[in-house]
């Protein structure tokens, strides 16, 4: 059963393999979806506010990363 | 012509949907199938190719049961939590292809490659191994079936998380997953060694684009939100998240060079 574990470890590698990215992503993706909606205005304004928050997480992941790790 | 059937049947979608569907399915397969192509080749070149060929093809076929079991029971769940639940996903995973090939990119993080990861298999199935002489190779037809799970579990996630946009969608993406397979399957059977020349870095480039323009707009959609321009949002998106990523490229490597000369 060792490929069934190993398949299941993949599963979860196909999400995550930086926790603090992923668990950015989703900490926003909730904001978003629960709380967002109760303040603003518009929904055009929610989705615009989705999407920039996703780049901002990769921006400051792809960077930080960059940082730790010097050619 | 089943493209052309969905396009009659479910008329809304629109071919730019189709399109992009079919398109996404069929780059993310393709480097998932490259990725099993070259353990098989490994596994086949070394330990004969009965037992390769039949691992992969055992796995091929666990596979078609899940899809065959998970697609219909998508469509009991409502619309928008599917979006919202797979949308998610999706954000998961072609933020991560996306952050992965842009480090690739800027090199920070080495590239994905075919001919040495073919090389280390083959040395792997040669190593303390005695080959069977006759009947079933258990270590060929098991290691051909693990990386054909392997890989092919992240197609069928792929499809099912395209497919979920809505009705009538997870045809397209299995239509470009199937063509993905089958291409590849023929580069294979032609060539008989790994399709090392395949720009694994360029498509995961493309494809954590795509993923996450999709994963973007499923999830609005599933949050209720409002996208201006409604559908015409995906393409808008994928564009952003595309001038975002090519910026990131330079940025990461001027970012690595100040730090690595500062120390």
């Amino acid at each position: 059963m060792s490929w069934l574990k190993s398949i299941a470890r993949e599963v979860f590698g196909l999400f995550v393999d930086d926790l603090t990215f992923s668990g950015a992503i989703l900490f926003w993706l909730a904001i978003v979806t629960f709380v967002l909606p109760r303040f603003a205005s518009s929904r055009h304004w929610a989705a615009a506010a989705l999407f920039a928050g996703m780049a901002l997480i990769l921006i400051e992941s792809v960077l930080r990363f960059a940082r730790r790790r010097p050619k | 012509m089943s493209l052309v059937l969905v396009a009659i049947n479910y008329p809304h979608w629109g071919w730019t949907h189709i399109g992009t569907t079919v398109g996404a399915a069929f780059l993310a397969s393709l480097v998932e199938c490259v990725e099993a192509l070259t353990v098989v080749l490994a596994v086949g070149s070394v330990r004969g190719w009965r037992s390769a060929l039949a691992g992969a093809a055992a796995a091929l076929g666990v596979l078609a049961v899940i899809v065959a079991v998970l697609g219909p029971s998508l469509t009991r769940i409502p619309l928008h939590t599917i979006q919202l639940v797979v949308g998610a996903m999706i954000l998961l995973f072609g933020l991560r292809w996306l952050r992965k090939a842009i480090l690739r990119a800027a090199g920070l993080i080495p590239l994905h490659d075919e001919a040495a990861a073919f090389a280390k298999n083959e040395a792997a199935m040669r190593t303390g191994i005695t080959k069977a002489a006759r009947g079933w190779d258990k270590i060929a037809f098991a290691a051909a079936f693990h990386i054909t799970m392997l890989e092919g579990t992240e197609v069928v996630f792929i499809v099912v998380a395209l497919g979920a946009g809505g009705i009538g969608l997870l045809l397209p993406a299995a239509v470009g997953a199937t063509v993905a397979l089958m291409t590849v399957v023929a580069l294979g059977l032609a060539l008989h060694r790994p399709l090392a020349r395949v720009p694994e870095n360029t498509l995961k480039f493309v494809v954590g684009v795509l993923l996450s323009a999709f994963g973007t707009f499923w999830v609005g959609e599933g949050a209720g939100l409002v996208w201006p321009g409604s559908d015409l949002a995906i393409p808008f998106l994928a564009g952003a998240f595309l001038a975002i990523a090519l910026c990131l490229v330079p940025m990461c490597r001027l970012q690595a060079a100040t730090v690595g000369e500062s120390k």
